[in-house]
């Protein structure tokens, strides 16, 4: 059976059993989405959002530290300028993984699909879209999305309901659950490579320095991460170019 | 005072465009190797300088803030996934501050 190794047994048409497979995929996504969508929702309200807003937003943005760059530079009143530069940079990677994603697409599907695809490429269903042989199913992304957006956008438009009347000690503890999931995402990159653990040693240090440091502490959180990631991320570029050989889609 | 739903209108488009450009027009693998590297290093510095010192300041303590960092690096290095990792988080700090606070 050679088609065990390079197709997807899903195939690349439409089939119940994609999208079902899908679906059954999605479901521990969104548990976990629904988890740390709740804190992104607290942050939504600290920075002036309804409820219905932070659902809207979720709903349409689906990232979760493009939305909490984004939601910081809104509570901190900043122009749309900066919300859309932040924004592009934390979503960054999404670049990386639409790149990826298009290597894997069959030629002969329908071009309709590619942008409904890309609507919802997260870390997480990107991750588990990629991780199956050969072409993309865009039916088992979809099965996936229907599960996981609604927890997405649910979760932040409860924790920005709830958030307000939760004991103080629960809204500390559920204000972590994004830099943990930050943290789950570049340390076990951290692990395979030692200049992306040197990188992100760096990064502690500098963005400590920049948050305490006079004068550079002044300027907005978002503008400091802009500069920080720009220029770290370039001269790491420059210092290590990566290899053009190697295949990066397997990481997330 | 700027209006609430510019901001999410600017969110949501760039969002999406960063997600859809690179799938419906770019055919090949990029070929630039400094590009390449770039953006294979925006999203881990962009989300170590946004963790740290936030995370710190987070918490209504900063040593349960450094409590849920310390566990979070410890988690995701032991290969604890995004979910796991976050509730480890969550549970450090509650605990923490039940001795602290």
């Amino acid at each position: 059976m050679k088609q065990l190794h390079k197709t997807n047994i899903l195939g690349t048409q439409y089939s119940w059993q994609a999208l079902q497979n899908g679906m059954r995929d999605g479901v521990p996504i969104g548990l976990g989405y629904f988890a740390v969508s709740f804190s992104l929702g607290i942050a939504a309200k600290n920075a002036g959002l309804t409820p219905f807003q932070g659902f809207l937003a979720s709903l349409l943005c689906n990232a979760s530290a493009g939305e909490y760059a984004g939601f910081t530079l809104i509570a901190a009143g900043a122009t749309y300028l900066e919300v859309a530069v932040v924004t592009l940079i934390a979503n960054a990677r999404y670049l990386l993984m639409s790149c990826a994603m298009s290597q894997r697409l069959d030629p002969r599907m329908p071009g309709f699909h590619r942008p409904l695809m890309a609507f919802h490429i997260t870390d997480e269903l990107f991750g588990i879209a990629i991780a199956r042989p050969g072409c993309l199913n865009p039916f088992y992304s979809y099965g996936a999305v229907l599960v996981a957006a609604p927890c997405w956008a649910v979760g932040t438009a409860l924790g920005a309901i709830a958030g307000g009347l939760l004991p103080l000690r629960l809204v500390s503890a559920f204000s972590v659950a994004l830099y943990g999931m930050f943290l789950a995402v570049i340390i076990p990159a951290a692990r395979k490579s030692k200049v992306v653990a040197g990188l992100i040693a760096i990064c502690f240090g500098a963005s400590y320095g920049a948050a305490h440091l006079p004068v550079i502490s002044e300027i907005s959180d978002g503008t400091r991460t802009i500069f920080l990631t720009v220029v770290i991320s370039a001269a790491a570029a420059v210092l290590f170019p990566k290899d053009t050989n190697e295949e990066e889609e397997t990481d997330a | 005072m700027r209006n609430m739903y510019i901001y999410l209108l600017i969110m949501a488009g760039i969002s999406y465009t960063i997600r859809v450009l690179p799938m419906t027009l770019i055919r090949k693998p990029i070929k630039n190797r400094f590009i390449q590297s770039f953006l294979y290093y925006v999203p881990y510095v962009t989300l170590a300088v946004m963790t740290f010192p936030a995370i710190v300041e987070a918490t209504q303590s900063p040593v349960s803030g450094c409590i849920a960092l310390a566990v979070g690096l410890t988690a995701a290095w032991l290969g604890a996934d995004l979910f796991k990792t976050a509730v480890l988080c969550c549970a450090a700090v509650l605990a923490a501050e039940m001795f602290l606070l």
